[in-house]
């Protein structure tokens, strides 16, 4: 007998007619999911069975007009330009999020989450207009060519850190006010409390803010393509320029025909499958915590 | 539910629970306390999931009067009140089981017309819970739902209602404002006013009183008590003093090894004055419970 | 000496602290500083109106604005119908053990994550060749809807489950159907928390690129239908900025503009979403 069952067996044609449509509205986004994935793969497919899936690490040299299909250096400009700007944004975010909650006053507080919301809310494309016009000149005069693999990261690095500072921010903020009180009756100073009792207790929320924030970085399309200089190559040092998969897909897609569709396409999948591993992680984190909030 | 034992249906339903005299039917004073059977619970058992919350419960329900529920928290009075208008269909894991009959009628037959039987069995609970429209709204929304669509109609059936709660004076002016606005007190009665328009039979209150203060709390008291002889009242309260005052007939329920049982069931001034079970006397005069 | 150690300890840390925010304040100002400092004195009504001329170099982003209206409008009227369903059907019809209703509901915290780009090779391939819609406003506002629904579902699914139960019990009580208690009690009251999350949806779509470049297409004019294709703002920032020399003056104004309106919309979320809360509590 639950709510379901018996409501819809209230002996009325109509109900019975709007709890189905919702039901319809709800497989729909439901499916949606599986719609995506079957539809990459559907056009992908012919890379899988006629390119196959060693030559896109075997090959010699992405050049998909000549079928030379290596993706290992797209791959590496990928996880290049995402791990560094994690490893930066990492302790950016955490400590402006400490920043926010412990130390600065509290009209201040508040003005600089707004500022982070805000920062959170620009479009990409605006960052990479930014990087293009700004940050890629000052490193260019530093050490040209400018666009290069550091460029990618600093940007992607003021993508990321609103997220990882506002995730941070929320779980910090629900350690509970007890563990801090009786900490400071022991005695800690402040920076004690922080590191050995806020930052433990609230480090699942931070571990997700971590996982999301590298998800976003892995899937950033147009501000890296902006600022990173698209060159397919392994990177040698910072100022180097790079190519990502999601630049390579944007850059080629509007002129890319059969097999070389196929290839971008395949190269979606990796991506894709990339960015759901730790999509599904921080999912996992995230009920772990309200789960464990709710004991 | 065919485990009906072959004793007549009218059998007291008290002879089954050991150590309570047989039971006397109530013979009322007061003329609108017909002792015509409304509310008839057979073998009446609930469960949530594996639990059971209330066991094999029978109690027969007179017309016309006003019926308290009382009991410590958590022995099923309000799992009760809510199979009389099938409410515990909409909690999840809640099963009823045996008869309960409205004027003879199962009403926890499969068959049975659920949107007619709570037009038909008013409910009124402990949080006064308008709808957040206008005061209008909310008694308008049931109204056209039940098939009274004409202006005319809609507006004198809302003044009567209103009237019969004693709003119409305070808020005829204001029938479009927020029912949020209004006090707490003025918020229950509104929901007794949204209840009264459907013109029930039966009338289920939990804990209406117990989220007002005390002058509201009379004011709604009152209400109830002039309802009385026109619906069948089933009231669930805490308050024993508020049982004593408006009820004919108390039903105390207690709960057993955490199954809630029908402890006793009678007319008030027998159960207040000469309790037949320990627990009940002393359960009022408040060493237990 | 223990004391003194410590105040060192607590001071070094209070200034990295200090200085890590600094470190992402001064990018912020400087981002938004040089947007106003470059794009405020271009910006005109005239901009705003005007023709794109030149490949964008001159004039200004009339038409632009158009396009980014239609695929929005698009992208809402089909996410909405279906999101508010979606949510309705989650939080009023299954329970929160469901096995059904808990793999929508992970299916869709799935898709949330699923980056834009990944969105425009979907549309490009269903909305564009399969059902032959092409390079059109259309395509790019349906692949916009499939993105947005996720979170368009979690804020409303969010703002039905917070409606209290006693209003379904006494909806019911009064004897209601259920489609009479969601359609007349549960939809109006749940009306804050479904137009925070659509103008939450909007904004993402209006944010977005990557998933329109190879589905609603580049072209800057005037569109007539919705069959044809049309650029959007964030479409045209990025066209300016990379494939027009001395487009910049003209992106710098357009970012502005769209930096300016999902300002604008987040305010009027967070307005509603705060008059919202306070209402709700209120002593009932």
């Amino acid at each position: 007998m639950t709510l379901s069952s018996n409501n819809i067996s209230s002996h009325s044609k109509t109900d019975l007619y709007f709890s189905w449509s919702l039901r319809g509205c709800s497989i729909l986004a439901g499916s949606l999911l599986l719609l995506v994935i079957s539809f990459i793969l559907h056009e992908a497919w012919p890379a899988l069975t006629q390119i196959g899936l060693t030559r896109f690490f075997t090959d010699n040299g992405w050049f998909p007009t000549e079928a030379s299909y290596e993706l290992t250096p797209i791959f590496w400009g990928t996880i290049l330009s995402a791990g560094g700007s994690i490893i930066l944004a990492t302790p950016l975010g955490m400590l402006s999020a400490i920043f926010c909650h412990f130390y600065a006053p509290p009209l201040l507080a508040r003005w600089y989450r707004r500022m982070i919301e805000l920062l959170a809310g620009i479009p990409s494309v605006v960052y990479g207009f930014w990087g293009l016009v700004v940050l890629v000149p000052l490193i260019s005069s530093w050490h040209p060519p400018g666009p290069s693999l550091l460029a990618g990261v600093l940007t992607l690095t003021l993508m990321i850190t609103p997220t990882i500072m506002l995730i941070t921010h929320s779980s910090i903020s629900q350690v509970p006010t007890t563990y801090i009180h009786s900490a400071v009756a022991l005695g800690l100073n402040r920076w004690a409390v922080i590191w050995r009792i806020v930052l433990p207790a609230s480090r699942i929320g931070i571990l997700t803010g971590i996982f999301l924030g590298l998800a976003r970085a892995l899937g950033e399309t147009l501000a890296i393509l902006m600022v990173s200089g698209n060159v397919v190559q392994y990177p040698s040092h910072v100022f180097d320029p790079i190519r990502t998969l999601t630049a390579n897909i944007a850059l080629e897609m509007a002129f890319a025909l059969d097999h070389h569709r196929a290839a971008l396409f395949m190269s979606g999948l990796f991506l894709m499958s990339l960015v759901l591993c730790f999509v599904i992680v921080a999912e996992a984190l995230r009920r772990k915590t309200t789960y464990a909030g709710v004991k | 539910m065919d485990n009906k034992k072959s004793t007549p249906d009218i059998k007291p339903p008290h002879e089954l629970l050991s150590g309570i005299q047989s039971w006397r039917p109530y013979q009322s004073t007061q003329p609108c306390c017909e002792p015509i059977l409304h509310i008839h619970a057979k073998d009446l058992s609930i469960r949530y999931h594996q639990r059971m919350a209330l066991q094999q419960v029978n109690l027969a329900i007179n017309q016309g009067c006003i019926t308290a529920l009382v009991g410590p928290s958590g022995c099923g009075k309000t799992s009760f009140l809510m199979s009389i208008n099938r409410l515990t269909d909409l909690i999840p894991g809640c099963q009823v089981s045996g008869q309960l009959e409205l004027k003879g009628t199962n009403i926890l037959a499969a068959s049975a017309n659920l949107l007619q039987l709570r037009r038909k069995v008013g409910m009124i609970f402990q949080k006064p819970a308008v709808f957040p429209f206008s005061i209008k709204r909310n008694l308008e929304i049931p109204l056209r739902e039940h098939g009274w669509k004409d202006k005319t109609t809609l507006s004198s059936r809302i003044e009567s209602a209103l009237s019969q709660v004693g709003l119409w004076n305070e808020v005829k002016d204001r029938l479009d404002q927020p029912a949020q606005a209004l006090s707490g007190g003025q918020q229950q009665r509104l929901c007794l006013a949204r209840a009264l328009v459907l013109s029930p039979e039966i009338l289920l209150l939990d804990e209406p009183c117990s989220a007002l203060d005390p002058l509201s709390s009379g004011i709604v008291e009152d209400l109830i008590m002039d309802l009385r002889g026109q619906l069948t009242i089933v009231i669930v309260t805490h308050n024993l003093a508020q049982a004593r005052r408006m009820a004919d007939h108390v039903a105390v329920f207690w709960s057993i090894k955490g199954k809630g049982q029908l402890l006793e069931y009678g007319p008030a001034q027998s159960i207040f004055d000469s309790p037949q079970h320990e627990l009940t006397a002393a359960y009022i005069s408040g060493a237990r419970g | 000496m223990l004391a003194s150690s410590k105040t060192i300890g607590e001071k070094s840390t209070t200034l990295l602290v200090w200085t890590a925010a600094t470190f992402i304040a001064i990018p912020f100002c400087w981002l938004v500083g040089d947007l106003l400092w470059h794009g405020w004195h271009h910006l005109s009504l005239n901009f705003v109106l005007a023709v794109p001329q030149n490949a964008g170099r001159e004039g200004g982003i009339g038409p632009i604005l158009v396009s980014t209206g239609l695929i929005v409008g698009v992208c809402m009227a089909v996410a909405l119908p279906i999101g508010v369903g979606a949510a309705l059907f989650l939080s009023e019809y299954t329970p929160h053990d469901q096995v059904s209703g808990r793999l929508v509901r992970g299916s869709l915290d799935v898709l949330a994550g699923v980056p834009s780009i990944i969105f425009g090779l979907f549309g490009n391939a269903f909305f564009c060749q399969t059902l032959e819609l092409g390079f059109s406003i259309l395509s790019g506002g349906l692949t916009l809807a499939c993105m947005v629904l996720p979170i368009l579902i979690r804020t409303v699914e969010e703002s039905f489950r917070a409606i209290a139960r006693d209003q379904r019990l006494s909806a019911a009580a009064l004897g209601l159907s259920k489609k009479c208690s969601i359609q007349y009690i549960l939809l109006p009251a749940a009306i804050p928390g479904i137009l925070v999350g659509s103008i939450l949806g909007l904004g993402r779509a209006m944010a977005e690129t990557a998933a329109l470049i190879f589905t609603s297409g580049y072209v800057d004019r005037m569109p007539t239908s919705l069959l044809d294709s049309g650029r959007a703002l964030s479409i045209h920032i990025y066209d300016l900025a990379m494939n027009v020399a001395g487009g910049n003056p003209n992106a710098y104004a357009t970012a502005l503009v769209l930096v300016g309106l999902l300002m604008m919309i987040n305010l009027i979320a967070s307005r509603i979403a705060e008059q919202w809360t306070t209402k709700n509590q209120l002593p009932t």
